[in-house]
């Protein structure tokens, strides 16, 4: 067995009275990609939250390449260079063009001279597919388009772990397939991935392994086709088997209408 | 006679747009200071930022214009003209520091974490991403008291600093048309706030985000 690339051990969120989740244990290998579904107000989004330190954690730990980044004293904008995050909300900086969107970790952060950011920054764009917009400000791109900058963006510092918070949560429907199709590819290329949504589709056919949080804890984890055909959870086969209907709905109406 | 009156006025407008140039760019900043301590200091910071804030706030100009010349020129030994400029420019600064907190918080705090995420401390996000976004919000608000300032200026006149109304009421005082002579003060006044508005709402345009394609 190899070591997996990231790991939480007994990882604990307590926000007041509230437990939103508790002695989470994750591992992640290189190149794999993690898909965790699971109802809303479950801590899934805490959850990567807490794994790339943007908010405080109660108890546990996080390993990143074998080093314990939850250690105290441990350098945290160190950390966070190494993990990139694609938010639900894309969160561009929306003074920048997109180009300098993606330039501006790789000039401030790392420290790279302007022209090979510039080189960087362009190739990210072209692999994402928006070459063409680099020099749009986030307010004339659709949400399609500033998810795909906001992946090039992480994707610049050549993180070891990506993570997705509900990347197209925000998106109207017929802007999805295009952030799917690029964090699809991604995964082909074997980037670490860990993403939260609640699209079962790439869940199915991009997933590693499926991990269902549910109340704080982690149910069940497997591959996508032992949870979505032999589930050992009935909480489990019961969230599939509800969140599976509505898609299924949709498209019905979907297609009835056309 | 007449250029006498004319180069007379000309000077008091000098020393009126002067003392506009310390006092708002003092208290710019002081207030952006206070602002980001306010914003993003610890408790005990926010604290003593939100009392400087009230304090100021809470007590009309020309009293604290008062006080704060009678500290400043008693501890340091400074021109009525620097003691009263430096003053007005605390005065604006607590009423700058609100303009600027209220635009740190419409930037919003997704910014801070989305840069955060890319690796940058807090200070380099509040350098980069904060502060650029904010400033360019901050613009049509500052406006407005930069011309509040300008027109305060005029409260310098009770330490006798020569600038356009304290000359307005010498002139009135000797040629005995205090209409003539008051209403020119306001004339220029309003020449100088026009100038100032129109200005900073050219600056405002020309660093505007564009939306749409």
């Amino acid at each position: 067995m190899t070591n997996p690339i990231l790991e939480t051990r007994n990882l604990t969120k307590i926000y007041g009275q509230n437990t939103i989740f508790k002695d989470i244990n994750l591992k992640v290998n290189e190149g794999e990609t993690i898909v965790i579904i699971g109802p809303s107000g479950t801590g899934k989004s805490t959850l990567l939250r807490c794994i790339n330190l943007l908010t405080s954690h109660n108890g546990g730990q996080v390993f990143l390449d074998g080093k314990e980044i939850t250690a105290k004293g441990y350098n945290e904008d160190e950390v966070r260079q190494h993990i990139g995050m694609v938010f639900q909300n894309f969160l561009l900086f929306n003074h920048l063009t997109a180009l300098d969107n993606v330039i501006i970790g790789l000039t401030k952060v790392k420290k790279m001279p302007k022209d090979k950011a510039r080189e960087k920054a362009m190739e990210e764009l072209k692999r994402v597919g928006l070459a063409d917009r680099a020099d749009h400000y986030p307010g004339q791109l659709s949400g399609g388009q500033q998810q795909r900058v906001a992946i090039a963006r992480a994707l610049a510092m050549d993180p070891s772990v990506m993570l997705f918070d509900e990347p197209t949560s925000a998106l109207d429907p017929e802007l999805i397939g295009e952030v799917l199709g690029v964090m699809a590819q991604l995964a082909r290329d074997r980037m670490t991935m860990i993403v939260v949504t609640h699209e079962m589709g790439f869940a199915r056919e991009v997933a590693d392994r499926i991990v269902f949080m549910e109340k704080g804890s982690i149910v069940e984890e497997g591959t996508p086709d032992d949870l979505f055909y032999h589930p050992k959870h009935d909480r489990t086969r019961e969230f599939l088997w509800k969140i599976t209907e509505l898609y299924g709905k949709k498209e019905k109406e979907k297609s009835e209408k056309s | 006679m007449m250029s006498n009156i004319f180069s007379y006025i000309v000077q008091g407008t000098a020393i009126t747009v002067a003392v506009t140039l310390i006092s708002l760019p003092f208290g710019l900043l002081i207030g952006l200071l206070m602002a980001l301590v306010h914003t993003y200091g610890g408790q005990v910071l926010n604290r003593i930022a939100a009392a400087y804030s009230l304090l100021m706030r809470g007590v009309p100009p020309i009293v604290l214009l008062f006080i704060l010349y009678f500290i400043i020129s008693g501890s340091i030994n400074l021109s009525p003209f620097w003691a009263g400029s430096l003053s007005l420019g605390i005065v604006s600064s607590a009423y700058q520091m609100e303009i600027l907190r209220g635009a740190l918080l419409a930037v919003g705090g997704g910014q801070m974490t989305a840069a955060r995420a890319v690796g940058m401390s807090r200070l380099q996000a509040i350098q980069f991403i904060i502060l650029p976004q904010a400033l360019r919000i901050a613009i049509p608000p500052w406006s407005n008291e930069a011309s509040i300032v300008l027109k305060d200026s005029s409260l310098v006149y009770a330490l006798g600093v020569p600038e356009i109304l304290r000359r307005a009421q010498q002139l009135s005082a000797t040629t005995q048309q205090p209409f003539l002579a008051y209403g020119t003060a306001a004339l220029i006044y309003f020449v100088l706030v026009f100038a100032v508005n129109r200005g900073l709402d050219y600056l405002s345009e020309r660093t505007k985000l564009p939306t749409h394609p």
